[in-house]
C-alpha cells in the first residue's frame, strides 16, 4: 500500500507548553490508522496542526499529502484537498435541516439561488450511504447524537474526502450507536477512504484500526499493526508508560449508615409541561458507598440528578431528599450546596467550567465563603487551597493561574472536581465522571472516587460505561424512561443484567 | 486606579523566570493602553504648544470627562456581566432634569434633591434590571427601550426649555474646588521656590500621598507575590511602571495647585474608582460577576444567583448614571431636554478600549477609566488644534475599532 499522508517531526508550541515534540505519523492508503494517548498528549493538537486549524508557520516540520507538500493556512485549505476532520463538538447548525447542513457552505446553486430538489436528491443518496433514515429536510436539533454524527460523515463524503479524520466520535454515543458508526468506517475503508480515527476506547480500536499509533506526552510512542495482533495491554502500557494491570483501582468498602435518601422524586419537562421526565424515583446512599445509576442516554439520570440539586433541571418538581434522616431544602443551588451536596456536571466545559478563567477562580468559584471574611477575598489564601486540590488531585499545569481552556479533558475534569470538593461536600453526584477522558486520568479519578468514599462520603456516579459501574460501584440502580427500574448488589451486576433490566421493562 | 493597576499584574504570573520578551507579549495589553494614553498626550503636548498640559486645561480635563468616567465604572460591571446599557445617556439627562425641577420650580433643598435622584437613578437601573435578570430579555432590547422613555421624559418633565441656574451649593459639585486647609506661607514658599503665582499645598500632598501610597501598595503585593514565587514582571518594568504612573499624577496635582488646587469632582472620581476596582477585584460580589459573565450556566450550577446580579449591576449601573447626571447638571448650570444625548456611545466605547469584551467576563475597572482619558484627551486636543467635529467623529470611530481589532489580534496570536 501507498502512503497517503506523512507527517514528519511535527513540532507545536504554545506559551509555556510543548504540546508536539517531534511527532511522526504514516497513514497508508485505505487503512483505518488509529491515533491513542492519554489527554493532553496531544492527539488533537496533531489533528488541528494537520487539517489547517494552526496554521502553516506556526509549527515545525513537515507534511506530504499524496506524495506533496503540503501547508495549509486554514481548514478551508486542507478540506479543499480532501482532508476532512469531524471534530468531538459536533459542527452543525441545530435550526437548519439536514440537507441545509451538508450543502452549508457548498450550496447546490445556480448563480446564488439554491437548487432545492438537487440539494434534496443528494442528500438522500448521501443518507443512504451512512444508513441514516431521515427526510433530508429534518431539523438537526429533532435527531440525537448518534444521527447527528452520521449527518457530519454524509457532509465529509459530499466533499469527495480523501481522508477522514474522526476525534473521538464515539464519546457521546451509546454502545448501539457506536458498533453502527464503526461498521459505517469499515464500509467506507471498503469504498476507499482513508480514516483517521482518535479513540480512547480500546475495542473500538482494535475492532477497526489496521495501524495504531500511540503518542505520549506529545511524542510518538509505538506504531502498531493490527496485522501483528493487537493487544489492549500493549497499548494501555504504550500510553500510559506503565502496566496497568487492573483499570480499576481495588477497594474495600464498608457502606455505613444511610446518608441521603431521595423518595418520591417527581420532575417535569420544562418547556413542555406535559412531559413527566422523572418518575417516582427512590434511592439511598448510604456513607461510604458508591452507588452507581445505568441507563441509556435520555432515561433521565442527568435529569434526576439535576432536579435534586437545586432544582437545575425541570419543574413542578415533588418529592424529598433527606439527608442523615433529616430532610433538607434542596429548592436552590446555594441551597443544596449548604445541605451538602455537589452536582458534577457531564458537560464540564459549558456547565462546569469558566473556560477563559484561571483554574484558581474555577477551584474556588463554589465555595467563595471559604477564601474570603465579608465578602472580601483573601487572594493569598485562594493561592493555597488551588493549590492545595492541583497537589492533591494531581492537575498537571505549571501553575494554578493558568485558563482552564488551556488544560487537557482530564485535567479539566480534575479542577471541576476540585471546585465541588471545595465545597465540602456529604454526597457527590458525579455524572459522566471519566466522558472523554483517556485511560490513565481515568483511573485517577477512580483513585479519588474511593478516597471519597473511605472518608465517608456518599458518591452517586452515573455513567454509560457499564463495565465502569460495575467496576466500581457497591449497587447500582438502573433508570429507563424516567423511573428506577431495578437495583443490583455489587456482586450480581453484569452489563447482560442490566441491559436485559432496561429492555424487560 | 493604579492601585488595580499594580494588583492586576502582580496577579496575572504564571512562570517565573520568564523571558522580557514573553512577559510583554503577554501583558501587551496593560502596557498598550497606558502607552497609548502617553503618547497620546504628549503628541498632543507638542501640536498644541503646550496647552494640553497648562493647568486650566487639566483642570477642563478632568471635569469635562467626570461625568464618563463615573458612568464607565458601572458601565463595565454591566459589561463584564455580559450585559449591555444603551440607555444611561437618556437616564443622566433625564435626572438631570428631575433635579432642574425639583430644585429651580419646587425649591427643594439640594440635599434632598440630591437624594431623590440618586435614588430615582437605582430606581430605573432596578426597573431595567429586572426585565433582564428576571424575565431574560436581552439587555439591548430593554435598554434601548429605556434609552428612548427616559429621552422622552425628559422632555416632558422640562417642557421642551431649558431650566436653570442652579442654587450655588449644587454647581459645587461640578465647579467647586477643596479648599487648602495648609497655612497659605506653605503655599507661598513653594510657589516662590517654583516661580508660580501660587501653589494649593493641599492638592500638592494629596498627589505625592497618592503615588507614595500607589508605590507602596504595589512593592507589598509584590514582595507578597515574591513570597509565592509567582513574581514575573521584571524589575526594571516594574520600576518604570511605578516611576511614571507616580510621576504622572504628582505633575498632574502640582499642575492644578497652581491653578485652583483639586476638584471635587476629582475627589469623588478618585474615590469612586478605587471603590469599584476593590470592589471588582478582590470581593466575593465582584469575582461572581466576573463568573456570570464568563460562563452564565456554571455560575447558576456553581451556587450563585446568576439573576440578582443581573438586576444589580443594571441598578448600580443606574445609580452611577443618577450621580453623572447631577455632576452633568451642575457643571452645566442648567438641564436641557438634549442632555446626555449620545452619551452612552462615548461610555460604552470607553469600557470597549480599555479591554472589555462584548461577550462578558473580561475587563477591567482601570482599563476602563484609562479608555475614558484616552478618548477625553483626543476630545479634548483635537478641540484645541480646531479639528472639526467631523474629524473628530471619524478619528474616535477609528481608534475604538483599532484598540478591539488589538485586543483580538493579541488573543489570537497567544492561541
Amino acid at each position: 500500500m501507498t502512503t497517503l499522508l506523512e507527517m514528519r517531526e511535527i513540532t507545536k508550541e504554545f506559551p509555556g507548553v510543548r504540546a508536539l515534540d517531534r511527532v511522526s505519523i504514516a497513514v497508508k492508503q485505505g487503512e483505518i490508522h488509529a491515533i491513542c494517548g492519554e489527554n493532553g498528549a496531544g492527539k488533537s493538537t496533531l489533528m488541528k496542526v494537520l487539517s489547517g486549524v494552526y496554521p502553516t508557520g506556526s509549527y515545525e516540520g513537515e507534511m506530504t499529502f499524496e506524495g506533496e507538500p503540503i501547508a495549509f493556512r486554514d481548514i478551508s485549505d486542507s478540506e479543499a484537498r480532501g482532508i476532512i476532520i469531524i471534530h468531538q463538538e459536533l459542527a452543525l447548525v441545530p435550526q437548519l435541516s439536514i440537507a441545509e447542513n451538508i450543502f452549508l457552505g457548498n450550496e447546490r446553486a445556480k448563480r446564488g439561488v439554491i437548487d432545492w430538489r438537487e440539494t434534496n436528491t443528494r442528500t438522500e443518496e448521501l443518507l443512504a450511504k451512512v444508513g441514516l433514515k431521515e427526510p433530508p429536510t429534518t431539523k438537526v436539533d429533532a435527531i440525537g447524537v448518534g444521527k447527528q454524527q452520521l449527518v457530519e460523515i454524509a457532509k465529509a463524503l459530499s466533499k469527495d474526502v480523501k481522508l477522514l479524520i474522526l476525534d473521538e466520535p464515539t464519546a457521546a454515543l451509546q454502545e448501539n450507536d457506536s458498533r453502527k458508526l464503526l461498521d459505517l468506517m469499515l464500509e467506507l475503508k471498503a469504498q476507499g477512504v482513508t480514516c483517521i480515527i482518535i479513540s480512547h476506547k480500546l475495542g473500538e480500536v482494535r475492532y477497526v484500526a489496521d495501524t495504531v499509533t500511540v503518542i505520549r506526552d506529545g511524542m510518538t510512542v509505538s506504531t502498531l499493526d493490527a496485522s501483528e495482533g493487537l493487544s489492549e495491554d500493549r497499548i494501555v502500557r504504550d500510553m500510559v508508560g506503565r502496566d496497568m494491570t487492573h483499570r480499576f483501582p481495588e477497594h474495600h468498602r464498608k457502606p455505613a449508615e444511610v446518608l441521603m435518601e431521595v423518595s418520591g422524586w417527581n420532575a417535569w419537562h420544562p418547556q413542555h409541561a406535559e412531559r413527566q421526565v422523572i418518575k417516582n424515583a427512590s434511592f439511598t446512599v448510604r456513607r461510604g458507598e458508591v452507588v452507581g445509576i445505568a441507563g441509556v442516554m435520555g432515561s433521565g439520570r442527568t435529569e434526576l440528578a439535576m432536579s435534586i440539586f437545586g432544582q437545575s433541571y425541570g419543574r413542578n418538581i415533588s418529592g424529598e431528599v433527606k439527608l442523615g434522616g433529616k430532610p433538607v431544602d434542596v429548592s436552590s443551588v446555594d441551597k443544596a450546596i449548604h445541605a451538602g451536596i455537589s452536582y458534577v456536571t457531564e458537560d464540564r466545559k459549558s456547565l462546569g467550567l469558566v473556560l477563559d478563567e484561571t483554574i484558581r477562580f474555577n477551584t474556588t468559584l463554589a465555595h467563595l465563603e471559604g477564601v474570603s471574611s465579608g465578602g472580601i477575598l483573601n487572594r493569598n489564601e485562594e493561592t493555597r487551597v488551588a493549590e492545595r486540590y492541583r497537589d492533591a488531585l494531581n492537575i498537571r499545569t505549571p501553575s494554578v493561574f493558568q485558563k482552564t481552556i488551556n488544560l487537557s479533558g482530564g485535567n479539566q475534569q480534575k479542577v471541576v472536581l476540585a471546585k465541588w470538593l471545595n465545597t465540602a461536600p456529604e454526597v457527590l453526584i458525579l455524572d459522566e465522571p471519566t466522558r472523554g477522558i483517556d485511560v490513565g486520568a481515568k483511573y485517577e479519578i477512580y483513585t479519588i472516587i474511593n478516597e471519597l468514599a473511605a472518608e465517608g462520603k456518599g458518591v452517586v456516579m452515573i455513567s454509560s460505561e457499564m463495565p465502569e459501574l460495575i467496576g466500581m460501584c457497591d449497587r447500582i440502580y438502573v433508570m429507563n424512561e424516567g423511573a428506577l427500574v431495578g437495583e443490583l448488589a455489587a456482586g450480581e451486576a453484569s452489563q447482560e443484567k442490566i441491559m436485559s433490566l432496561i429492555v424487560n421493562e | 486606579m493604579a492601585l488595580a493597576q499594580s494588583d492586576d499584574i502582580a496577579e496575572k504570573q504564571s512562570d517565573s523566570g520568564k523571558s522580557v520578551r514573553e512577559y510583554l507579549s503577554s501583558h501587551l495589553r496593560e502596557y498598550g493602553l497606558l502607552f497609548a494614553l502617553i503618547a497620546i498626550m504628549v503628541f498632543f503636548q507638542v501640536v498644541t504648544d503646550g496647552t494640553l498640559l497648562r493647568a486650566v486645561n487639566i483642570t477642563n480635563l478632568l471635569l469635562q470627562n467626570s461625568y464618563i468616567i463615573i458612568m464607565a465604572l458601572g458601565m463595565l460591571v454591566v459589561i463584564v456581566s455580559g450585559n449591555i446599557d444603551l440607555s444611561v445617556g437618556s437616564v443622566m439627562g433625564f435626572i438631570g432634569a428631575l433635579a432642574a425641577v425639583m430644585m429651580v420650580h419646587f425649591d427643594q433643598p439640594m440635599y434632598v434633591t440630591v437624594v431623590v435622584c440618586l435614588i430615582t437613578g437605582a430606581l430605573i437601573g432596578a426597573a431595567q434590571g429586572y426585565w433582564v435578570a428576571y424575565w431574560k430579555i436581552p439587555s439591548f432590547i430593554v435598554t434601548l427601550a429605556g434609552m428612548l422613555v427616559f429621552r422622552g421624559l425628559s422632555l416632558w418633565l422640562l417642557e421642551g426649555q431649558s431650566v436653570g441656574p442652579f442654587p450655588r451649593e449644587f454647581q459645587v459639585i461640578a465647579n467647586g474646588f477643596v479648599p487648602d486647609i495648609f497655612p497659605p506661607v506653605i503655599g507661598e514658599t513653594i510657589a516662590g521656590i517654583f516661580a508660580e503665582r501660587q501653589v494649593n499645598t493641599l492638592a500638592l500632598a494629596a498627589g505625592i500621598l497618592a503615588a507614595a501610597s500607589l508605590v507602596w501598595i504595589g512593592l507589598r503585593q509584590r514582595a507578597r507575590n515574591r513570597a509565592y514565587g509567582i513574581v514575573d514582571e521584571p524589575r526594571g518594568f516594574f520600576i518604570a511602571r511605578n516611576a511614571i504612573v507616580a510621576a504622572a499624577i504628582i505633575f498632574i496635582t502640582y499642575k492644578l495647585s497652581t491653578f485652583r488646587g483639586l476638584p471635587n469632582v476629582l475627589i469623588t472620581m478618585g474615590v469612586l474608582t478605587v471603590v469599584y476596582a476593590f470592589l471588582t477585584q478582590n470581593t466575593t460580589i465582584g469575582r461572581r460577576v466576573y463568573a456570570l459573565g464568563g460562563n452564565e450556566k456554571a455560575a447558576k450550577l456553581s451556587g450563585i444567583k446568576t439573576e440578582r446580579l443581573t438586576f444589580l449591576a443594571f441598578m448600580n449601573m443606574g445609580f452611577l448614571a443618577a450621580a453623572a447626571g447631577l455632576v452633568f447638571a451642575a457643571r452645566l448650570n442648567t438641564a436641557t431636554p438634549k442632555a446626555g444625548f449620545a452619551l452612552e456611545l462615548d461610555v460604552i466605547a470607553a469600557v470597549f478600549i480599555g479591554g472589555a469584551s462584548m461577550s462578558g467576563g473580561v475587563g477591567r475597572i482601570i482599563g476602563a477609566v484609562v479608555g475614558a482619558f484616552l478618548m477625553g484627551v483626543l476630545n479634548n486636543g483635537m478641540s484645541i488644534m480646531g479639528i472639526g467635529i467631523d474629524y473628530q467623529q471619524m478619528i474616535k470611530g477609528l481608534v475604538l475599532l483599532a484598540a478591539v481589532v488589538f485586543d483580538v489580534y493579541n488573543k489570537r496570536k497567544q492561541g
